[in-house]
């Protein structure tokens, strides 16, 4: 909310300066968003009347005048304005003055001395542009300062208020405020009850009693609809960030400011037969004065005449019953509509409005009646016109039942000492009602407050005004206890450094993703859409990370750099019945060469294997496996799933050359993806005895097809528990001259040993034997 | 005896002379080979009188002794001679680049995550997680943020369907841990403290140089029979000054609101000789208890919320929020 500094201290003016307002109103919760000040800074300038005015004898388009500035002799000022006429009040800056941007001296302009000069609002910087004198009213004062004349020294406060500060949506519940945080007194509003002369004219029921516990209007007659604004008036409403419309319609909005009651002016000889408050029947239509045409909802309150809905309660008025230039009569509408029926109204339909902003949050219902009356009052000031008697509808107001507020429960919660009595003075400042039992208050929260329900709430207040500032901090004390740890668990970060330490940069990529890639990239034609997703390619939650990373890369690409390795931990999700479930993962991609270019190092381009390798470093030391497997996003025939104690835990492939060519890559990428649960997963080190003699090496190497996978000989030879061998590592691949086409040869290190002493060729024999025999078996061929 | 005295000069000089291992025992043989000058003088003892030939062949071998050890220095020299030269032509640029893999990094909202958490581990708060797809109670309703309630506007929601959003802070991880916590300990009659920090990323409808449609948070709670709001400002207070290693820093609380807290409190810290907001915070509202379970007569609580992209921003000199998420490796390389 923006309101005018000056305004406000004729409501209430303790004595701080602008910026120590502004200080005070941020630290008691209402947060001063902005101060500016109404006019840039200068000086020396007043109010002036032009007395006579001649052609400058050497220059066309000057003018010399005679100015009276409210000293002893008129000054003589040369002018080049085209809008000077004699006997006009203009701003002038006196010799000295100094403007932004300008110093004035006296001068000779073309020969003439000239003692000033008059001023437009440019010049003065009171707008970005300007054309001619700036005209004052003719009733100014000659020789006032104009900054005075024209309320300069203002400032532009815009208040960032939460939600729960309703009551300080107006110049008045924020004058409330600043006197209850510095003890300065409150000025009165010029309101009193109006005595109206005019007898009651039309009735008002209220079917929905519990939607409007309070309704009043009553009708003004014989306005003059087309009569000014009054300046001040403007000004004020303008200085609030409201452009001035007709007297009317000013007046309704000037009382909205001041006193926090939204109104609502009907033309009153639009309105058919009497009001009614009630919710809208199916069916109804109504539009709205933004040329809305809403389909009313059965649980939207309307203001109904004996025909229609005319005004969408609380919220808009109805463009059909609006006052215009022609409007004779007027209903006057005041309103207090329950909080609980006007909101989410405006949210739904799409707008907002300053009623429906206040009315949501709740309006002091203590207030309906006296604002109606400093309208009414307004009104007949500035458009003329008879009022009639008031009618008004009042059930059941909400209730302000009393709040036990204990002193210890302040002390235990903000952890400082207040004595009892010095919040026995604030709740007094706060306009809080209370009875109190030694330490004990019961506090009856006043009808402008619809935020105190509990004793924290008055804790809250308590604190506001003894000051957040002055609670001291402490220093942590508590019960310590050491903070588990799984050690059978590898922590996150160990993973990280891992990918870190492999060379692999982590990155962090939006959750949601195009639909375009689950589809493409996960075979996912049915990922979790958002409702309202702020951008097409942001509309579907990833399943897999995998797009993200080929983002990435691409983002990457585009900046030229020839060797990418990302990986990225995240949440992939997926339908699960009618919930939703999140897996945390870790995924990383290669792309361009195995190590960066360097010397004496051929360059290599990453292919499955080097990426592999990365898996199997992540794992270690557990051993996995890897079972050739399709997958959507990558070449059929270099995909596969990793495999940990015969759960599939992850993948890992080259992208498929389809996606390769989509996707615009010169190079295709290897990635994987993992399941964060399987690579956290470890086991607590369990010690076994090591042997003191060295072990023996023995190699094998068989011929075998193509179509067997290495791995399959590797987990048959492991399989089986044979005496001596400590371990079986493939260490060479071999195809071409020598080897039959369609075979391939392997070869396999055995490492042999016994703890105890040191093997025999006899020892050795058996179990080498063992191992060729299952290799045969497996189809292999020995080579000599 | 001159004789012999010839033969050593002779040798010391050969010896000298030769640079060369083979040559150096070639010319070995000269002096003590079959044929050698020296060895033709030994033969000749024989035709020495009894009388002379122990002082003779006493002083040949005492020549023989100096022309070995004059030929085991200079065989010596040589071989050093040869290992220098060896180890002179062996020798490596040492200034060429190393080889092999390079490392990589972290990301920088990873990099100031860990050092928050590091720095809360070390006064005894635990890490907790939850969902990013959130339902109503736990986002919204839980956290005394009823249906229709103003303060959901505040909250640019992401909505998945009528019941589920994409959690709009990390609160709903409070209330997922303080009922896990109060089913454990269910069997004490006193609960012990809750002190959690809950890091996460949180979604919000909302996308400029200063807000990300995605972005991380991280939420602190404790809850115990003895936490007050001055607990609060020490923790934040300590928090903050260790966070960004600066003793000076101030942090400032005003009053704020929150559904989910009561007293509530915005957090701004000095910055740049003037003040900057940091996130929000307050003590735990009893409805939020009362939700799970504890009794707020007994028990209080404090929560604060904190953008880690924020903390992040201000401790390396970032200005835009989007680079976190555009993935440059120009910019994440700058944290490794």
């Amino acid at each position: 909310m923006q309101f005018s500094e000056s305004w406000l201290r004729t409501l209430v003016n303790p004595s701080l300066t602008s910026e120590e307002l502004s200080h005070l109103l941020t630290m008691a919760g209402l947060e001063v968003e902005e101060m500016k000040s109404v006019a840039a800074v200068f000086d020396n300038v007043v109010v002036a009347q032009v007395l006579s005015k001649d052609k400058h004898p050497d220059a066309d388009r000057l003018n010399v005048l005679t100015v009276d500035v409210g000293q002893a002799e008129p000054l003589t000022i040369v002018c080049g304005a085209g809008n000077v006429t004699v006997g006009m009040k203009a701003p002038c800056a006196l010799v000295g003055a100094k403007l932004p941007g300008i110093e004035i001296k006296q001068a000779k302009v073309r020969g003439i001395a000239s003692f000033g000069m008059m001023c437009s609002e440019k010049e003065l910087g009171l707008a970005a542009d300007s054309e001619g004198l700036m005209v004052l009213d003719v009733a100014a004062t000659v020789g006032q300062s104009i900054r005075e004349h024209l309320d300069l020294d203002d400032h532009l406060i815009t208040l960032k208020l939460t939600p729960n500060r309703c009551d300080c949506l107006s110049l008045n519940g924020i004058a409330r405020e600043v006197a209850a945080l510095t003890g300065a007194s409150m000025n009165a509003l010029p309101v009193a009850i109006f005595n109206e002369a005019g007898a009651q004219t039309k009735h008002v029921k209220v079917g929905a009693v519990s939607a409007c516990p309070r309704y009043s209007g009553r009708v003004i007659a014989g306005v003059n609809a087309k009569a000014q604004t009054p300046d001040w008036m403007v000004k004020r409403l303008q200085r609030c960030g409201l452009h001035s419309i007709s007297a009317l319609v000013d007046v309704t909005n000037y009382v909205l400011l001041e006193m926090g009651q939204p109104l609502h002016a009907f033309d009153s000889n639009k309105l058919h037969g009497d009001i009614e408050v009630r919710f809208a029947r199916a069916g109804e239509k109504l539009t709205l004065l933004n040329e809305q045409v809403l389909d009313l909802a059965e649980d939207m309150l309307v203001i109904a005449d004996a025909h229609n809905p005319v005004a969408l309660a609380g919220v808009m008025g109805g463009a059909e019953s609006a006052v215009g230039e022609e409007t004779v009569d007027v209903f006057l509408e005041s309103a207090f509509f329950s909080p609980s029926v006007i909101v989410g109204k405006s949210r739904r339909l799409g707008f907002s409005s300053d009623s429906a902003y206040r009315f949501e949050r709740g309006v002091d219902f203590a207030n309906t009646r006296i604002a109606l009356d400093r309208a009414t009052q307004l009104i007949i000031d500035i458009c003329g016109g008879t009022a009639s008697k008031v009618s008004e509808v009042l059930s059941a107001l909400p209730s302000r039942s009393p709040v036990k507020l204990r002193t210890s429960r302040v002390l235990r919660i903000l952890g400082v000492s207040i004595e009892s009595n010095d919040i026995a003075q604030i709740l007094t400042r706060l306009g809080m009602v209370f009875q109190r039992e030694g330490d004990i208050f019961f506090v009856t929260p006043p009808s402008y407050r619809f935020d105190i329900q509990i004793e924290e709430d008055l804790v809250e207040e308590v604190a506001r005004v003894y000051g957040y500032e002055k609670i001291q901090p402490v220093a942590t004390q508590a019960k310590m206890n050491i903070l588990p740890r799984v050690e059978a668990q590898r922590p996150l970060g160990k993973l990280r450094q891992t990918m870190v330490l492999r060379d692999y940069q982590e990155v962090i990529n939006y959750a949601f993703v195009e639909s375009a890639w689950e589809r493409d990239l996960c075979g996912n034609a049915n990922p979790i859409a958002l409702k309202n997703p702020i951008a097409s390619q942001m509309s579907v939650m990833r399943s897999s990370l995998l797009g993200g990373l080929l983002a990435s890369l691409r983002t990457n690409l585009a900046r030229k750099q020839p060797r990418v390795r990302l990986f990225e931990v995240g949440g992939c999700f997926a339908h699960q019945d009618a919930e939703y479930v999140q897996e945390e993962r870790l995924a990383g991609l290669a792309y361009g060469s195995v190590q960066a270019e360097q010397w004496g190092v051929p360059s290599r381009n990453i292919d499955f294997y080097d990426v592999k390798g990365d898996v199997e470093a992540l794992f270690a030391p557990r051993i996995l496996s890897f079972q050739a497997q399709p997958h959507t996003a990558s070449h059929p025939g270099r995909s596969a799933d990793i495999v940990l104690n015969g759960r599939v835990v992850g993948c890992i492939g080259e992208l498929h050359p389809q996606w390769q060519q989509q996707y615009d890559l010169p190079l295709a990428p290897v990635w994987f993806e993992i399941e964060l649960t399987a690579l956290m997963q470890a086991s607590v080190p369990k010690v076994t005895e090591i042997s003191r003699v060295p072990p023996v090496r023995r190699d094998i190497a068989v011929l075998i097809g193509e179509d067997v996978a290495a791995e399959a000989l590797l987990l048959a030879m492991r399989g089986v528990k044979i005496p001596y061998v400590v371990a079986i590592e493939l260490f060479d691949l071999y195809r071409g001259k020598g080897v039959e086409q369609g075979k391939k040869s392997l070869a396999f290190r055995v490492l042999l040993q016994d703890t105890q002493k040191t093997l025999a060729e006899a020892d050795i024999e058996p179990s080498l034997q063992k191992l060729v025999d299952i290799l045969e078996k497996s189809g292999a061929q020995l080579r000599s | 005896m001159q004789e012999l005295q010839i033969i050593l000069d002779d040798a010391l000089q050969c010896f000298a002379a030769i640079t060369d291992a083979v040559e150096l025992e070639n010319a070995k043989a000269r002096f003590l080979g079959k044929e050698g000058s020296l060895t033709g003088l030994l033969k000749g003892l024989g035709k020495l009188s009894a009388e002379e030939r122990p002082a003779a062949g006493a002083r040949i071998n005492q020549i023989k002794q100096q022309i070995e050890a004059a030929l085991q220095v200079r065989r010596d020299a040589i071989q050093q001679q040869v290992l220098q030269s060896k180890l002179a032509a062996e020798s490596l640029d040492v200034t060429l680049p190393g080889r092999g893999l390079g490392v990589g990094g972290l990301h920088p909202v990873t990099r100031t995550l860990e050092r928050i958490e590091t720095l809360f581990h070390s006064i005894g708060y635990d890490v907790a997680e939850g969902p990013e797809i959130e339902n109503d109670f736990y986002n919204f309703t839980a956290l005394n943020i009823p249906e229709d309630h103003p303060a959901r506007a505040m909250h640019d929601t992401f909505y998945i369907d009528e019941k589920h959003v994409l959690r709009t802070h990390t609160s709903p991880i409070q209330i997922r841990y303080m009922q896990a916590h109060m089913a454990k300990f269910a069997h004490l009659e006193t609960m012990p403290d809750v002190r959690i920090i809950a890091p996460g990323r949180v979604y919000r409808v909302d996308s400029d140089a200063t807000h990300s449609p995605m972005f991380h948070q991280v939420e602190g709670l404790w809850v115990g029979e003895r936490v007050s709001f001055a607990d609060l400002k020490g923790v934040i207070g300590d928090f903050l000054q260790n966070y960004f290693e600066s003793e000076d820093m101030q942090v400032r609380f005003r009053p704020s609101f929150f559904p989910f807290t009561e007293p509530s409190a915005e957090m701004d810290m000095s910055w740049k000789g003037g003040w900057l907001e940091i996130g929000g915070c307050g003590m735990v509202h009893p409805n939020v208890l009362k939700h799970v379970g504890i009794d707020s007569e007994k028990y209080i609580g404090f929560a604060f919320g904190m953008g880690v992209e924020r903390l992040a921003m201000l401790r390396y000199g970032v200005n835009d929020l989007r680079l976190f998420f555009e993935n440059d490796v120009q910019f994440l390389k700058q944290f490794n």
